[in-house]
């Protein structure tokens, strides 16, 4: 039977009850929800003057009510010290998702530490050490010296290169600007390291180079937009499940006409219909199906690509666009360089682009007039979104390119109803100052795991063994590695700390690997670490971050963390305290002045110390101010106050299509970090400024035309196709014969590690699936729900069969990242020319392991699609 | 059970933009026992109604059946799958009752009989009625408030409890 909770009723939030803002920590969208908390030993009641709502509770609520929570909002955790009842519900007034919860949102509540109703209670609690053979707590302070003993003696041998690190970039949990900046001020300040990847690639670098490169940042356009677009064109990303309520609440109502009205409004004098939508997947999922049921399947173009062949049809709609004559000259002219040489050197015909992506000529010529093709005389206004199916797909930097080229040249950038943006994973939250150092190609930190360089792995939020590529060597290596330090550690008594220390570097030295994991809860990857050090997550510190559309909001905190678990900006700073108390003991003084300004106390302290001394704008924004802008915050870059008004000469008054410009922005264009010339070891923060004035945000990034480069011009790219290019592809897709397409599910999107301890995901899906062509799993002698095996010369994984007729034969689906079998064992260690995997294209051989397990006998293999009426 | 009806009749788009289920709600005026506040003490379960929702004889294969459990204020349906399915009761173990109220957002589900499914048009979550309620696909973080049945001898269908929190009430009983 499916799972139930056997819960007949919830605790009534009572009238007086604390309210926190909060914004999802999960993925990019940042829904807006409340935490509401009271007295564990209170309840409210069902009379309006009883209840938060105001409403009487002993009547049935009407659909979309606010005054209704379902189970998974509701917990009982610790604030101060005490047990109090929380409900964590979304907020009707929160622009974003108007109250929308998804499947992973709305779960915020259940998936929080408890002790009293045993929820999360993974969660670390304690500083962990490698002790008499396993991991047993410590202090801090213990944990804290054994982690810079070791760190300083690799420094001292191998200097920064010996310190590897794997580090979150983003917002939400296991990010925001407080922790980025913490993370980042030590490794990039008080050190220099470049042996550094972040939490889902193998290198220190952007995914999204090459619209960077052109001058177009990538999150440049303002949910509203795709309200207003004539023509969104989806480019691999499946948004209904992995940009959920952003797809349900600006998407949707495109689709169905219902933002008519608005189209009208904000942009009379140009005929208006109900969006079109093109969406170029391999794969039929989810989103294609839904938008076929809200705008009917005539105004639904999906292209159903051979895999990782993007590249080609971008380059022959912007041929055949071009032919046209329904590019934008205007704009090319004035905001743009090097029109004609990419056009010239991307030339592709239509029936060269359809032999290669396996498309009809009809179809990208339909495509071309849906995106481009003028209206009544007025300019096509469309939309261009992209996720990992482009970004961990072939060719990443110029497929990247070639699509911007396409939004450049239909004038689509800084315009109401376009944009060309990626759809986004977490939230942003990158506060950090230079990583000029790094260099570019960055370092391949995965190889040089592999490879047995460096001495101590300093790991952030990151969880290779899930989350990599080339996993399965990558862990076989990790753990050879690792397991030699262990064996270093357990010749000696733990609290001898100078044998200790002698005894991890001799095995150092030997090719062995200390780690220290940094995390919420003992990882896949933390099976072979040292230490494990606790941190706490959002809502149980106060958290920032912005959104896809560069919304920023505070999370405040809600909750006490976890035992001694701290903000990881915190553990950062006491990390650096505890390196400068070492380097200085042993007389080096001059590296020990390194590790100062890390007197932080709070993370306040460190949003004040990074974020608001540092990032363009920042200057504006404060705990204060944000706490009083509640969910909806405001969209970076800040130009100024409300009471004020712009500060900076010729920044706009936040009007709807005004020009932008002026110092203030200039630097944020485009959401690359911009630092500030000030010294990065500044002593203490400076005392908040107490005021809560509104700050004025930014809609649109390039409303004035002038894009991220110095003569504010962006660049068209020359992108020519070149096949599979990720050494080895091709052969793989020679000698295997199943495409192992991979991806995200709804249930589990952005919090598979907490999921993996929610009984409601993992009845669910207790291994990860994998979608087949019923003819294929007969070919195999494959029954639903069968765990098999699939491999290929990277290495093996499992997963449970998914039959799934609208799937093209010999090309499966499968979940991504999941604990109970990793995707990321098969991938090879391919990568792009800046270090950028290729999940995707991956070719696999399958076969039976076994029937259904138990747990899976009783679960649904019908299809996920809603039927169309 | 007129007004079930209705509700699925109004359709999803009417249903999107109002409160349209709010209005058919209330349309019912159905009073209900109210329990005394004070005179009984605090049990640690709601006290579900044992209520007859159908005969057997008034059931068709595949066909679903609407009624409203535990109050009329609360619609569901009755099916007889045709199929023994875990917790399916009456003789051939193969009736099953369920809210027709999404937990996501509270939008009556519609049956497709295709495929023994109950369908939400608000945001396009998949039910299904031959695995307990779970959810295939969608926005809900709970699986479909399914009713405990029992069948006499006569063949009368009663239902007399939920197993999950049934959307729009903080109390399944009210």
């Amino acid at each position: 039977m499916a799972y139930k909770r056997q819960i007949d009723r919830l605790p009534i939030i009572p009238a007086d009850a604390k309210v926190h803002n909060v914004v999802c920590h999960y993925c990019i969208v940042g829904c807006g929800y409340h935490a509401y908390t009271w007295d564990v030993n209170r309840q409210g009641g069902t009379a309006p003057d009883q209840n938060v709502f105001g409403v009487d509770l002993s009547q049935q609520q009407e659909a979309e009510t606010p005054a209704w929570y379902s189970p998974s909002m509701y917990n009982i955790v610790k604030q101060d010290g005490k047990d109090v009842h929380i409900v964590i519900k979304p907020d009707t007034e929160c622009v974003v998702n108007s109250g929308l919860g998804s499947i992973r949102g709305a779960r915020m509540a259940e998936m929080s530490f408890s002790r009293a109703r045993n929820t999360q209670l993974q969660r670390l609690t304690d500083p962990m050490v490698w002790r008499y053979g396993q991991m047993q707590p410590t202090s801090w302070d213990d944990a804290l010296d054994l982690v810079a003993r070791v760190t300083a003696a690799v420094i001292k041998e191998q200097g920064d290169d010996g310190v590897l690190v794997s580090a979150f970039d983003h917002g939400g949990a296991g990010g925001g600007y407080e922790n980025t900046w913490g993370t980042g001020k030590l490794y990039f300040g008080a050190m220099k390291v470049k042996n550094i990847r972040i939490h889902n690639r193998p290198a220190y670098n952007s995914e999204v180079h090459a619209t960077r490169d052109m001058g177009v940042g990538e999150l440049n356009n303002c949910y509203e937009d795709a309200e207003l677009a004539d023509t969104i064109m989806v480019v691999g990303a499946n948004p209904l499940e992995t940009q959920t309520n952003y797809f349900l609440n600006h998407w949707i109502p495109n689709l169905r006409g219902t933002s008519t009205e608005k189209k009208n409004a904000e942009l009379p004098d140009e005929p208006h219909e109900p969006a079109r939508v093109i969406i170029v997947d391999p794969r039929r999922t989810v989103t294609v199906n839904v938008c076929e049921v809200e705008a009917g399947k005539d105004r639904v173009l999906h292209l159903a690509i051979n895999s990782g062949t993007d590249l080609a049809l971008f380059n022959a709609l912007l041929t055949y666009i071009a032919e046209q004559g329904w590019t934008d000259r205007e704009f090319i002219a004035a905001s743009t360089n090097d029109f004609d040489k990419a056009l010239a050197g991307n030339r592709t015909t239509l029936e060269q682009a359809a032999e290669i992506t396996g498309l009809t000529v009809e179809q990208i010529k339909q495509a071309a007039a849906w995106i481009a093709e003028p209206k009544e005389g007025k300019r096509r206004r469309t939309m261009f979104a992209y996720e990992k199916g482009l970004i961990w797909g072939n060719d990443n930097y110029r497929t990247n390119g070639a699509l911007v080229n396409l939004a450049l040249a239909t004038g689509n950038i800084g315009r109401p109803g376009g944009g060309c943006v990626r759809l986004g994973g977490h939230q942003e939250g990158y506060s950090r100052p230079s990583d000029a150092h790094v260099g570019r190609p960055a370092a391949y930190v995965d190889q040089l795991l592999i490879q047995g360089k460096g001495g101590v792995h300093h790991i952030w939020g990151c969880d290779h063994y899930k989350t990599t590529l080339n996993a399965h060597e990558f862990k076989r290596r990790y753990k050879e590695r690792t397991d030699m330090v262990k064996d270093a550690m357990s010749s000696v008594p733990y609290g001898d700390r100078q044998a200790t220390v002698d005894a991890i570097m001799g095995a150092i030295r030997e090719g062995g690997l200390f780690s220290v994991d940094v995390d919420i809860i003992p990882t896949k990857i933390g099976q072979a670490s040292h230490v494990w050090l606790p941190a706490a997550t959002s809502g149980e510190m106060n958290l920032t971050s912005m959104n896809g559309e560069r919304r920023m909001r505070l999370t405040e905190r809600y909750m006490d963390p976890p035992g001694q678990s701290m903000p990881d900006c915190l553990i950062a700073a006491r990390l650096a305290n505890n390196l400068e108390r070492v380097f200085r003991e042993a007389g080096d003084t001059a590296v020990a002045d390194q590790f100062k300004g890390f007197d932080w106390k709070s993370e306040e302290d460190a949003f004040m110390d990074g974020y608001h001394q540092h990032e363009k704008g920042g200057e504006f924004v404060t705990y204060a101010r944000l706490r009083a802008m509640g969910t909806n915050g405001f969209q970076e870059p800040a130009t100024g106050l409300e009471t004020t008004g712009p500060v900076a000469a010729g920044t706009s008054t936040g009007e709807p299509g005004e020009v932008l410009g002026g110092p203030t922005i200039e630097g944020a264009r485009g959401k690359e970090p911009v630092q500030e010339a000030a010294p990065t070891n500044a002593g203490a923060a400076p005392t908040p400024p107490a005021g809560s004035e509104r700050i004025v945000g930014t809609k649109r990034l390039y409303a004035d035309g002038k894009f991220n480069k110095e003569d504010g011009k962006a660049v068209f790219m020359e992108t020519q196709w070149r096949g599979l290019q990720a050494a080895g592809k091709q052969a793989e897709k020679d000698k295997f014969a199943f495409l192992i397409n991979n991806g995200r599910t709804n249930h589990v999107w952005q919090s598979a590690y907490l999921d993996q301890q929610n009984e409601l995901v993992m009845d669910r899906w207790p291994y990860p699936f994998i979608e087949m062509h019923p003819a294929d799993m007969e070919e195999l002698s494959l029954k639903q729900g069968d765990l098999v095996e699939i491999y290929n010369d990277n290495g093996s994984t499992q997963a449970a069969v998914y039959p799934t007729p609208t799937a093209k034969r010999k090309e499966t689906f499968m979940l991504f990242a999941y604990p109970t079998g990793v995707q990321g064992n098969v991938v090879s260690a391919g990568v792009n020319e800046f270090i950028i995997p290729n999940y995707k294209q991956t070719w696999a051989n399958i076969r039976k392991i076994s029937d259904a397990p138990e747990s899976v006998k009783h679960l649904s293999f019908k299809s996920q699609e809603y039927p169309a009426t | 059970m007129e007004r079930c009806n209705r509700l699925v009749d109004v359709g999803r788009r009417q249903f999107l933009r109002g409160s349209a289920f709010a209005a058919a709600g209330a349309a019912a005026a159905v009073s209900l026992p109210v329990t005394p506040a004070r005179a009984a003490p605090g049990l640690a379960l709601v006290e579900y109604p044992s209520n007859r929702l159908a005969n057997i004889a008034d059931l068709k294969p595949n066909e679903p059946l609407d009624v409203g459990y535990p109050d009329d204020n609360a619609p569901g349906v009755l099916l007889k799958l045709g199929t023994r399915v875990e917790g399916g009761a009456g003789p051939d173990g193969d009736i099953v009752g369920f809210s027709t109220v999404c937990p996501h957002k509270g939008f009556p589900l519609n049956y497709n009989a295709e495929d023994r499914t109950l369908n939400c048009p608000g945001h396009y979550s998949r039910f299904d009625c031959e695995a307990g309620g779970l959810q295939i696909w969608g926005q809900a973080t709970q699986n479909l408030p399914q009713y405990q049945l029992r069948v006499d001898k006569k063949g009368d269908i009663f239902a007399e409890g939920l197993d999950e929190l049934i959307y729009g009430r903080l109390s399944n009983v009210l």
